[in-house]
C-alpha cells in the first residue's frame, strides 16, 4: 500500500488544460474520491496517477518516491473500469488469475489459486469460477473486475466510475461490498466518479474537481456543511441546496452576503398568509419533498410531511439561521459568527 | 383525449400466460405508469392497447368506442418508443415535420403544428438548427416535440428513457411531467424504475407474473402497499420487514417483537402469522433501554442530507433514515421505535396487506380488477 502526492501537475492536450496546477495528498489507506462533472478533469488524473499520461509540469510521488520517469507496471497500480474488460473466452478463474500469470510477477501456481479464492469468497463468486466470463450477469462481471484488480494486492487502486453500468440495486449492493473490502484491506483507492452518493457513502475524503482544478478538499461532511464556494455547495445534496437573495434577511446576515443558502432538509414549512409566503409549485409526501416560489425564486423543502399542501396555495417559510451559510457576490462563502469554525479546524487536523 | 378501458383482458402466448383477467380504467388525462420486473406483462398490455398485439380475450375501449381487434393506424394513439432518436442528418424543423408529412397533412396544418408544439417545448429559436449539434436538453425537448406534433389521443410510451444515462435520465423525467402537465394527454409509461414511476405517475399500476397487484396513485402504493410483492419493490431503500411473534387478532393495537411490545394501528383482521412493515425513515432511534425493540448497529452510510443506517435485531435486519446531525456509529447498541400511524402489517402466508385503522381509511384513486 502507497500515499500519493500530486505535486503542482498540470497537463494539457493541444488547446485543452485537462488539469491545471493541482496538488493533492492522498494517505496510506485511504479512501479517496475525485468527485466532478464529466470534462472536469477526474479521468486524466486517475491516468496521471497510474502512469498512463505523463505530466506536462509537476511530480507524481508515491511514498515519497518521484515516480514521473517510472513506468506504468513498476508504479503498482490496479485499474477498474467502469467498462469490465473480460476476456471472454477465458473462465471466471482464469480472468481472475491473469495478473498473477503475468511473467515477470513468476508467482507459483499453489499461491495463484489460493489468492484466486480468496478473491472470489470476498465478492461472492465462488460458485462461477469455472463459468465462462460471458455467462454472468452485469453485476457478476464487474465484481470479476474487481476480483482481478484485488488479487494483485498492488499498492493503489484506481477506479473510474466502476459501478456507473450497473443497475440501481446492484450499484447499491456492490459499494457497500466495496467499502468493506477496502476497509478490511486497508487499501488505498483513488475512485472517480460524478455521483454524489458514491461519494459521500464511499469516501474517507473527497475532492471536488471543475474545470482542472481542485475547489475543496474534505471528509464528505465537511464539503457538505462547510462548503468553501457557492459551486461546491450545489455539488453535493439532493434536491440541491436553496440559495436565496441576501435582501429577504433584512440586515440579519453577513454585511457583504449577497446570497443566502440553505439545504432543503433545513427548510421549515409553517401554515399562513402574508408579505414572506410562498406559492405552492408541487407537494409530494412520498418525497417528503414541498417545492414553493416567491419573485420566481423556487425554494425546495424536504421535512417529513404529514399531509400534503396543494399546488397554487400559500406556505410559509422559516430558515433557521443556524443552518444558512453565506455567500459574497463571488460566491466565495463568508464566516458567520455563528458557524462553528472551531469545529471545522478541529476536525480538518484531526 | 380519451380514456381507456381495459376489461378481463387476457393474453396467452402458447403454454405462457403473459397478462391474466385484467381489468383497468385509465382516466381521461392521467399520466399512468405500469411497473413491474421482466415479464410481468406491462409491456404486453401496452401493446394490446397500441393494437400490436391482439388479446386471447377481454375488450379494450376508447371512450366506450371498442378498438380491442382494430389496427394500430386506427386508433389514433402515439407509440413512442425511445425518445432521444432523432434523425441525426435533418435540422431540428424537419425531424418535427417528418411525421407529419409521413402522414399527408397540408403545408399549413404542418406550420401551425410545428409553431404550436415549438412554443410549448421553447425551441422556436432551434428550429433551423441541425440536430447534431444540440446541447443534451434540448435534444431531448426537441424528440419529445416528434412525439406530441401529432396530437394524438393518448401517447403510450414503452421504456422511453431507458437507454439514456441517468443525469438525463433525471432531467428527460422533469421535462416529460411538465409537458404532461401542460397537454394533459393521456399517457401509459412502461418502466421497471421505480424512481421514474415515482417521478412521473398520477397513477401507478404494479404488475408482476402476469397480474394487477395494485393500482393507485403513488402515495397510497407507498403507503398502503397491496403486498409484500409492492412494499418491497417501491422506495429505496426498501420497507423494512420484522416477524411479528404472535397471532394477530381484531382490536390488537400493539404487537410482540421479540419481547418488545411495539404499538400498531389498531388491527382488524385475524391472522395466525403476521410481518410488520415499516420504511426506513419511519424508524427511529432511541436509549437502549425501558422496553423498546434493541438493535444493533451494523453499517453506516453518509449521504449528506442524512444518514442510513443498517441494524441488527432480534427480530430481522432493518435500515434506518439517521439525522445528519447524528453520529451513528458501527457496533452502537440502541434502541428502535416505529412511527405507529405509518407501519403496515401483512399476513406471512398469503403475503397480503391486514386490514387495519390506517388502511381501512385508504380510498384508492384508481379502480382494477
Amino acid at each position: 500500500m502507497a500515499s500519493i502526492s500530486l505535486r503542482d501537475i498540470t497537463k494539457t492536450f493541444g488547446a485543452v488544460t485537462a488539469v491545471r496546477a493541482m496538488s493533492l495528498d492522498i494517505a496510506d489507506g485511504e479512501f479517496f474520491v475525485l468527485l466532478g462533472p464529466s470534462g472536469a478533469g477526474k479521468t486524466t488524473t486517475l491516468r496521471l496517477i497510474a502512469g498512463i499520461e505523463r505530466p506536462d509540469r509537476g511530480s507524481v510521488l508515491m511514498n515519497g518516491e518521484d515516480v514521473v520517469d517510472l513506468a506504468p507496471a513498476f508504479r503498482d497500480c490496479a485499474f477498474v473500469f467502469q467498462q469490465y474488460s473480460l476476456y471472454p473466452h477465458l473462465s471466471v478463474y482464469d480472468n481472475i488469475a491473469f495478473p498473477l500469470r503475468a511473467p515477470f510477477r513468476n508467482t507459483p501456481a499453489d499461491e495463484i489459486k489460493r489468492r484466486v479464492h480468496r478473491v472470489a469468497e470476498m465478492l461472492h463468486i465462488e460458485s462461477k469460477l469455472s463459468r465462462k466470463a460471458t455467462a454472468l450477469s452485469g453485476g457478476e462481471m464487474q465484481r470479476v473486475a474487481i476480483g482481478r484488480a484485488l488479487v494483485r494486492e498492488p499498492r493503489v487502486f484506481l477506479m473510474d466510475e466502476p459501478l456507473s453500468s450497473l443497475d440501481a440495486r446492484l450499484r447499491e449492493e456492490l459499494r457497500v461490498e466495496l467499502k468493506r473490502l477496502q476497509q478490511r484491506n486497508g487499501a488505498t483507492v483513488v475512485y472517480v466518479t460524478h455521483d454524489q452518493v458514491e461519494a459521500t457513502t464511499l469516501a474517507d475524503r473527497i475532492g471536488i474537481l471543475e474545470a482542472g482544478e481542485i475547489r475543496q478538499v474534505g471528509t464528505p461532511q465537511q464539503i457538505y456543511r462547510e462548503p468553501l464556494s457557492l459551486e461546491v455547495a450545489q455539488r453535493l445534496g439532493s434536491p440541491s441546496i436553496n440559495i436565496l437573495p441576501a435582501e429577504w434577511f433584512e440586515g440579519s446576515v453577513h454585511p457583504l452576503a449577497a446570497h443566502v443558502a440553505i439545504r432543503p432538509e433545513d427548510v421549515q414549512l409553517t401554515q399562513g398568509n402574508g408579505a414572506a409566503s410562498f406559492r405552492v409549485i408541487e407537494c409530494s409526501l412520498v418525497k417528503h419533498l414541498v417545492v414553493a416560489e416567491r419573485s420566481g425564486i423556487e425554494v425546495r423543502s424536504r421535512r417529513m410531511l404529514e399531509h400534503a399542501v396543494v399546488p397554487g396555495s400559500q406556505v410559509r417559510f422559516d430558515f433557521p439561521r443556524q443552518h444558512c451559510l453565506y455567500f459574497d457576490q463571488s460566491g466565495r462563502r463568508l464566516a458567520a459568527a455563528h458557524t462553528t469554525t472551531s469545529t471545522a479546524s478541529m476536525e480538518q487536523t484531526a | 383525449m380519451a380514456d381507456i378501458r381495459i376489461k378481463n383482458l387476457h393474453k396467452r402466448f402458447a403454454d405462457f400466460v403473459a397478462v391474466r383477467d385484467s381489468s383497468l380504467l385509465l382516466e381521461d388525462g392521467k399520466f399512468v405508469v405500469l411497473l413491474g420486473p421482466s415479464g410481468c406483462g406491462k409491456t404486453t398490455t401496452l401493446r394490446m392497447i397500441a393494437g400490436l398485439e391482439y388479446p386471447t380475450s377481454g375488450t379494450i375501449a376508447l371512450d366506450q368506442d371498442d378498438v380491442t381487434y382494430r389496427r394500430p393506424r386506427e386508433r389514433d394513439i402515439a407509440m413512442v418508443f425511445q425518445l432521444f432518436a432523432l434523425y441525426p442528418h435533418m435540422g431540428v424543423r424537419d425531424n418535427l415535420e417528418f411525421p407529419l408529412r409521413n402522414e399527408g397533412l397540408p403545408r399549413a396544418e404542418i406550420d401551425k403544428r410545428i409553431r404550436e408544439v415549438a412554443s410549448i417545448l421553447r425551441i422556436e429559436h432551434l428550429l433551423g438548427s441541425r440536430v447534431g449539434g444540440l446541447a443534451g436538453g434540448d435534444r431531448q425537448r426537441v424528440a419529445l416535440g416528434r412525439a406530441i406534433v401529432r396530437q394524438p389521443k393518448a401517447f403510450l410510451m414503452d421504456e422511453p428513457l431507458g437507454t439514456l444515462d441517468a443525469e438525463f435520465r433525471e432531467l428527460m423525467c422533469v421535462e416529460l411531467r411538465k409537458l404532461h402537465d401542460r397537454l394533459k394527454t393521456t399517457t401509459v409509461f412502461v418502466t421497471h424504475d421505480q424512481t421514474e414511476a415515482m417521478a412521473l405517475a398520477d397513477q401507478i399500476v404494479v404488475m408482476n407474473q402476469g397480474e394487477i397487484l395494485q393500482a393507485d396513485d403513488p402515495e397510497g402504493i407507498y403507503n398502503f402497499p397491496s403486498c409484500r410483492f409492492v412494499a418491497s419493490f417501491i422506495g429505496r431503500p426498501p420497507m423494512n420487514f420484522l416477524d411479528v411473534g404472535e397471532r394477530v387478532i381484531p382490536g390488537m393495537s400493539t404487537v410482540a417483537l421479540d419481547g418488545a411490545r411495539v404499538a400498531v394501528p389498531e388491527i382488524h383482521t385475524l391472522a395466525d402469522q403476521a410481518v410488520l412493515g415499516v420504511r426506513p425513515e419511519h424508524v427511529r432511534f432511541v436509549d437502549n433501554a425501558n422496553g423498546a425493540l434493541p438493535g444493533l448497529i451494523k453499517y453506516v452510510e453518509y449521504f449528506g442530507s442524512h444518514w442510513i443506517a443498517e441494524v441488527e435485531s432480534a427480530a430481522g435486519t432493518l435500515k434506518a433514515v439517521v439525522d445528519k446531525d447524528l453520529r451513528p456509529g458501527i457496533g452502537d447498541r440502541i434502541g428502535l421505535e416505529f412511527k405507529t400511524e405509518r407501519i403496515v402489517l401483512f399476513d406471512a402466508k398469503t403475503q397480503l396487506l391486514l386490514p387495519s385503522a390506517t388502511t381501512c381509511k385508504h380510498q384508492p384513486s384508481m379502480s382494477h380488477g
